[in-house]
């Protein structure tokens, strides 16, 4: 590793920094007078919602803005000298030698066509000009850092041989090989899966530490900045709101979009009919569309007509806190510790009878072993194992698990575009389990309906909204005639809370929340019973989360649904499930009340998850429990138990129990189960993983 | 990939027969036969004469098995025609007795070309190799001007270079080699250029730049443009590419980027192209040969096809798919070694 | 009379182009004030390459359309054998038998005006190519659909046909089909038979697909189309018009099926290869799941999705279907010999370009610009469509 000379002044300092874009039409603010500091050895976490202008900083400090990108204001020093003033010789000096970046898609960021040694070497030799042997020998060593096994055959793989975890790892490695000053971390973790996420920062953070490097760290997810920084910068539309220590911005926020972001996020104590979260009202404005003066005013509660519209708004010094700042004019005025005025608390629905069964479901599928070439021999995945529960009215039950665990079969069997391999599901007392879709009848095609993941795929972008609700009225045959039918198409509008206007846009000119709304009023044209929601938040924006949460929870109260929560999250699950499944590789490894799941004794992998999901709450203390590796392959389980390559309690098993056989499903409590082969007494000594320290 | 090659060859096997058979079928096809007898008998002949002259020279009979005559796996015919012993397999002057049974391309046997009065396989070999030696410069100077041009236009997307190149690859794909070439000859002639030849006669006897030039270029143009516009939608995507952002923020140099991260990346869409681009070049290599006078395999083939002379338009056809499946075979293989994110298990 | 200098030339062929140059000039005031409005139309005029493309293909198709116009004299019957081969702008000997008393462009090897055969040559193309176009369009959707959306067997199959199609050499096919014995064995007339009624039942599918909820609605419309295209059909690919309106010449039908069958294949994987691509889309699973048919889920769901690439390839195939219309010409085939299309002209003139290179030439430039300015179009609206 290169020795740097200690520098003691900041390693970043970033002033009065705008930035904008040029179309064609107009130039495009895409970050204004935004001011940071990083101290040697610090992690600043930058947070914001998307289209804030996080990443365009991040890019403005490696001087990569593209084509239409130009610094327009403001300084961008690094250890004092310039960025901006450098010729590109000399950037190309610093970049990869003293800042180094990390990106979020794994995957893109590394050459597929380069072997993976090859890709690290280079960045020594080009900086230091080191032999080639020396360079693998730094590999080496640096691979070893990042806790990867095998370095030396990882050097000689391609990136597509490796998995997302693994890769990630690669691209920190790739980042460290020339210690860098200070490190860029651009969402790292969020095409990972949650538990390999929390693998991965727990390496960040040590190896920080180790490196004594800078950090900036870009994430919208508050928790994971709490885990890993030491101070924190709130961003909204382009301008930091807010900048402090971690702990003041956290429990004495001075600004009220961090106060409003915090209200809106599932924190421990949240409940969906007690405490209710409280969504932040309107939309996230455009950059061309930004109002006057605040560009919070328009959402905020404490909003004055003609002060805080009135002109520019400064970052102001909050008095007695060192390095405390925030962009907002009454701040001093606002009362921070008011209590949290209860949003009307409402009734919990009352749960009704069994409506919908899963008993033994299997679903087996045959993969051609080699995709390009159709080989013969065929591969067996198991994507469900022996699935059985009930789903009873107005309840929602939360189906919990990581990529490859089987959910996504799940729904595909319970909505009929795939058929069970063996067992049943029984809707009302009527077998489905085996009627492909074009088989059901329209009241049952109806009456279970899906809420989709992703926003902008859930809506066909060559209809109008109106149009794509009306047609699914048609095809559920309600109403008599065209007019009926666009009524009810307007009222549909009403309930998932969109302007009428809105039946007659195309789905581009609408927002990834209102998106999501069009998508529930879908589900809900022919009164659906049993909803399936396929993580139906976790692609929009903390703000619009709760919003959207909320109004599924409302149209579950009125119309009795049985919702079906698909999601990896166990904030969220935790805030509005009432019972709660986690899945691992096919299997249901635990079952039960969310107060069973959320108490000890726990599944181990239910332990590790919970574990895993970063917090935003200072006053939480987590047990720390870190999976090793990644999540086997579904074509390729492990034998025996599916969670033991990873369990941190297989020895407590003797025998190699858990190597061998796969656990039979245990009761552990009236409505509690458990696959897993440790004993009553291991399972009731477990401590609990989330302790919320006393006040 | 023994197995994949295999079924590959499986599949090529079955093109190649079906393909054959649609040529066969549509030059036996009883008005395509009359044309054939009066082209060879007499124009005057009656109807009764052309009939008498397809049943003594063999085209009578079920299509399928004539076809299989030409495959060499039925028996050749064989007929007296007053007094004098014909068949499939009998050369000048030969009886029964001393031909083979099995005539057809199985046996090595193309057949006889009605029009150019030759063994098929000769003329194909003679022919062939002329219309190599076109291929080889076409593609000497085809394939690199063309990865060029692509590949500088889409190192810096949107710059004058791009757009001024592009411009260019556009014009070349928008132009046929008809129209080219009457524009190449027209300006020869017009502005008096003597090193040049608006005729390609010459170059059979032996190849010089000045009567071979023309060709090359008429030919190479067309399908650089298209080869040259694919190399630059595929670089253009690679440079704006995470990893290539990722090779820069590392310090990597313009050169480097483009040289050791982008190119390897940037060549698998073409290389696919440039491949695929063999079986659409014979249209051009029929056009250039007929426009200059280079009497090649693409003028074979315009001459067996006006005369319908049909064992020579079987042969032509299987040369054609030939080079058509082999180049598909490569291509797909070649991917597969360009890009290691396939490999095959 | 004095033959005309080059400027004269020039001068007098933009004066007998007036008629385009006035509708160029409206489309493109009227398109420019309204761009905003247009959508991806409106938009091609924030692109130089797109409106430079926009503006050679309006040139050429306002050009077929006023034909009667422009040209100065008939490109087949009016024949001055005293102008065989002559210069560009020489005069006619009895200029009070014609309206026009120059050969502009000079005459052809028969002494007809080449100005006017390049003109009328236009419509020839346009006639064609855009229609052969869409059928193989037609043709390629409807079969490409179902290959990508069901997999398994039938894209086997499908697939297998159209890499059959597309491994046969274009000149050896065109060689083989495009003859006088094919027409008169009535070949192309069970070929056309086949291959005219993919439109009907693509819009047959069409309608049901999204009306089927509402059957008086469905009747009404499919019967419409039922009725009508049965009668176009009848008339194109049978010569059965009961109303004797409309026909199609038996070569002209060949070449025009010939076409179609070289370019549906080509349409049939890019539409393969993009259902396989879109049906990933959670929309479709939407679709899927609120009980949807398969034909809509295509055709309503995919397909409509799909418009972009396929409109940029619509463009740059009626450029290569101009170029094969122009091969065929330039070999003989399927035409009748006195024929203006660009392609059989290129051919009659090719011997003479030495000594009369004014035969060729201009209608080679002609093709060569109507080419260029669908590809330039082409690639203006991909450019621009990628800008959303």
């Amino acid at each position: 590793m290169p020795q740097r000379e200690p520098y003691d002044g900041p390693i970043l300092e970033i002033e009065d920094l705008s930035i904008s874009f040029f179309t064609r039409l107009r130039e495009i603010p895409a970050v204004m007078d935004f001011s940071c500091r990083v101290m040697p050895g610090e992690a600043m976490g930058l947070v914001g919602e998307s289209g804030c202008g996080k990443s365009t900083v991040a890019l403005g400090v490696m001087q990569d803005l593209g084509v239409n990108g130009r610094i327009v204001g403001g300084s961008i020093k690094f250890k004092g000298q310039d960025l901006g003033q450098m010729t590109l010789e000399q950037l190309s000096k610093i970049r990869g030698s003293e800042i180094a970046m990390i990106y979020q898609e794994p995957m893109a960021s590394l050459n597929p066509a380069m072997k993976i040694g090859k890709q690290l070497m280079e960045v020594p030799m080009i900086h230091e000009g080191v032999s080639e042997d020396e360079a693998y020998r730094r590999a080496l060593e640096v691979v070893e850092d990042v806790k990867l096994p095998d370095p030396a055959r990882m050097l000689n793989s391609y990136p597509h041989q490796l998995s997302g975890g693994q890769q990630q790892r690669i691209v920190i490695a790739m980042a460290l090989m020339a210690n860098p000053s200070l490190l860029i971390l651009d969402e790292p973790t969020t095409a990972l899966d949650v538990t390999v996420e929390a693998a991965v920062v727990e390496l960040v953070k040590d190896l920080g530490k180790k490196y004594g490097t800078s950090m900036l760290f870009i994430s919208h997810n508050l928790g994971l900045v709490l885990e890993t920084c030491d101070r924190i910068c709130v961003m909204y539309s382009g301008e930091a709101v807010e900048t402090g220590s971690i702990e003041d911005v956290f429990d004495q926020m001075q600004h009220p979009y961090t106060q409003a972001l915090f209200r809106s996020i599932p924190l421990p104590g949240a409940d969906k009919n007690a405490r209710p979260l409280i969504a932040i009202p309107g939309n996230f404005p455009l950059p061309h569309e930004r109002p006057n003066g605040c560009n919070f005013g328009p959402r905020c509660d404490y909003f004055e007509a003609g002060r805080c519209d009135a002109g520019d708004i400064k970052m102001h010094e909050v008095q007695g806190v060192e390095r405390h700042k925030t962009r907002c004019l009454r701040f001093e005025e606002i009362d921070w510790d008011a209590p949290l005025e209860l949003a009307e608390t409402k009734t919990k629905g009352e749960i009704g009878d069994v409506v919908l069964k899963m008993d033994n479901l299997k679903k087996y599928y045959e993969v051609a072993a080699s995709a390009l070439f159709g080989g013969g021999n065929k591969k067996v995945v198991k994507a469900n194992e022996t699935l059985s529960f009930e789903a009873r009215e107005s309840e929602t039950l939360a189906i919990v698990g990581e990529s490859g665990c089987g959910k996504s079969t799940f729904a595909k069997v319970l909505m009929g575009l795939e058929t069970a391999t063996e067992g049943s599901i029984t809707l009302d007392n009527k077998s489905i389990g085996n009627t492909p879709i074009e088989n059901r009848d329209t009241k049952t095609v109806a009456d279970v309906q899906m809420v989709f993941q992703n926003p902008f795929d859930t809506l066909n972008p060559s209809m109008t909204v109106g149009s794509q609700i009306i047609r699914a009225l048609e095809i559920f045959k309600v109403g008599k005639n065209t007019d009926e039918r666009r009524q009810r198409m307007l009222e549909l509008l009403d309930l998932v809370k969109l302007p009428r206007a809105f039946a007659d846009r195309m789905p581009r000119q609408l927002s990834g929340g209102q998106k999501q709304r069009v998508g529930i009023a879908r589900a809900f044209a022919g009164d659906a019973r049993i909803v399936v929601a396929d993580e139906p938040v976790s692609a929009l924006d903390v703000s619009v989360q709760a919003a959207v949460t909320d109004l599924l929870m409302e149209i579950q109260r009125k119309n009795k649904t049985t919702l079906l929560f698909i999601s990896h999250d166990l904030s969220i699950v935790r805030y509005l499930s009432d019972r709660v499944m986690v899945m691992y590789l096919g299997h249901v490894v635990e079952l039960g009340t969310t107060e069973q799941v959320f108490q000890p004794p726990y599944h181990p992998y239910t332990e590790a998850l919970l574990s895993a999901v970063p917090i935003a709450d200072t006053s939480v203390e987590k047990k720390h429990v870190v999976l090793e590796g990644d999540i086997p392959s579904a074509m390729n389980p492990p034998s025996g138990c599916p969670f033991q390559t990873r369990c941190g309690w297989k020895d407590k098993v003797a025998g190699g129990l858990c190597e061998k056989e796969v656990p039979p499903v245990r009761i552990l409590a009236e409505g509690h189960q458990v696959k897993c082969h440790l004993s009553d007494a291991e399972l009731a000594a477990m401590e609990p993983v989330i302790k919320i320290a006393a006040e | 990939m023994g197995l994949f090659i295999l079924k590959r060859l499986g599949l090529m096997l079955l093109t190649m027969l079906c393909l054959t058979f649609i040529v066969f079928w549509l030059t036996n096809l009883d008005a395509k036969l009359e044309t054939l007898a009066k082209t060879q008998g007499s124009a005057r002949m009656t109807d009764t004469e052309v009939q008498q002259w397809i049943a003594n020279n063999g085209y009578d009979g079920s299509m399928i098995g004539r076809y299989g005559q030409w495959l060499g796996i039925v028996p050749g015919w064989t007929k007296e025609v007053r007094g004098e012993e014909r068949g499939r397999c009998l050369e000048q002057g030969m009886t029964f007795a001393d031909a083979p049974t099995y005539c057809g391309i199985l046996q090595g046997d193309f057949g006889y070309s009605t029009v150019l009065r030759d063994d098929v396989s000769t003329i194909i070999k003679t022919r062939l190799t002329l219309t190599g030696k076109l291929m080889f410069w076409v593609m000497i100077v085809m394939v690199p001007m063309a990865l060029i041009v692509g590949v500088l236009a889409g190192m810096r997307e949107g710059s004058r270079t791009d757009r001024s190149l592009s411009v260019f690859s556009i014009v070349t794909t928008a132009t046929p080699e008809y129209v080219s070439g009457v524009l190449f000859i027209f300006a020869v002639s017009a502005f008096g250029i003597k090193w040049l030849k608006g005729s390609a006669a010459s170059a059979m006897d032996g190849l010089t730049f000045a009567n071979f030039t023309l060709p090359v270029l008429t030919m190479a143009l067309y399908g650089m443009g298209y080869i040259a516009r694919m190399t630059r939608a595929s670089m253009t995507e690679v440079m704006t590419a995470q990893y290539i952002r990722t090779a820069r923020l590392k310090g990597v140099s313009f050169g480097n980027i483009v040289m050791k991260h982008a190119l390897r990346n940037a060549l698998i869409a073409p290389f696919t192209v440039i491949m695929l681009q063999f079986p659409w070049l014979l249209t051009g290599v029929v056009i250039v040969e007929t426009l200059f006078n280079y009497k090649g395999f693409g003028w074979t083939l315009v001459q067996g096809a006006s005369n319908n002379d049909i064992e020579l338009l079987l042969s032509c056809s299987i040369v054609a798919v030939l080079v058509v499946l082999v180049t598909q075979l490569i291509s797909d293989i070649g991917y597969v070694f360009l890009n290691p994110r396939i490999r095959v298990s | 009379m004095e033959p005309l200098s080059t400027a004269q030339i020039i001068w007098s062929m933009f004066i007998q182009f007036m008629p385009v140059w006035v509708a160029l000039i409206i489309t493109f005031a009227v398109s420019i004030t309204f761009k905003r409005k247009l959508g991806l139309y409106g938009k091609l005029f924030d692109s130089p390459v797109g409106m430079v493309g926009l503006f050679l293909v309006l040139f050429w198709v306002f050009t077929a359309f006023l034909a009667d116009m422009i040209a100065t004299f008939h490109p087949i019957e009016d024949v001055i054998s005293s102008m065989r081969r002559k210069a560009p702008g020489t005069a006619i000997p009895n200029p009070d038998d014609f309206g026009y008393s120059y050969f502009l462009l000079g005459g052809d090897i028969l002494g007809r005006d080449v100005f006017s055969r390049m003109v009328m040559g236009s419509r020839e193309v346009l006639k064609i190519a855009p229609a052969a176009t869409l059928f193989a369009f037609m043709a390629g959707i409807i079969l490409g659909l179902p290959a990508g959306y069901f997999a398994g067997k039938l894209d086997t199959i499908l697939s297998f046909i159209a890499n059959l199609v597309l491994s046969f050499p274009v000149i050896l096919l065109f060689f083989l089909l495009v003859t006088p014995e094919i027409v008169n064995s009535g070949i192309p007339r069970y070929m056309a038979g086949l291959l005219f009624l993919f439109p009907i039942i693509f819009l047959v599918i069409l309608l049901n697909s999204r009306y089927y909820t509402q059957p008086p609605l469905r009747n009404m419309l499919v019967g419409t189309v039922v009725v009508l295209g049965g009668w176009v059909y009848l008339g194109l690919a049978w010569d059965a018009d009961p109303l004797g309106m409309i026909t199609m010449q038996g070569n002209q039908l060949i070449v025009f099926i010939s076409v179609v069958f070289v370019n549906s294949p080509t349409v049939f994987r890019i539409v393969r290869g993009m259902v396989l691509d879109i049906q990933t889309r959670d929309y479709v699973a939407a679709a899927q799941t609120r009980g949807e048919g398969p034909w809509y889920i295509m055709l309503w769901e995919i397909l409509p999705n799909a418009r972009g690439p396929l409109l940029v390839d619509f463009c740059l195939r009626i450029g290569y279907t101009t170029i094969l219309l122009g091969t065929l010409g330039f070999f003989g085939l399927g035409v009748s010999p006195e024929s203006s299309d660009w392609g059989s002209t290129i051919n009659a003139g090719k011997g003479q370009i030495s000594f009369a290179a004014h035969i060729a030439v201009p209608p080679a430039i002609a093709l060569m610009t109507l080419v260029l300015g669908l590809n330039l179009l082409a690639d203006g609206l991909r450019e621009e469509s990628l800008k959303d």
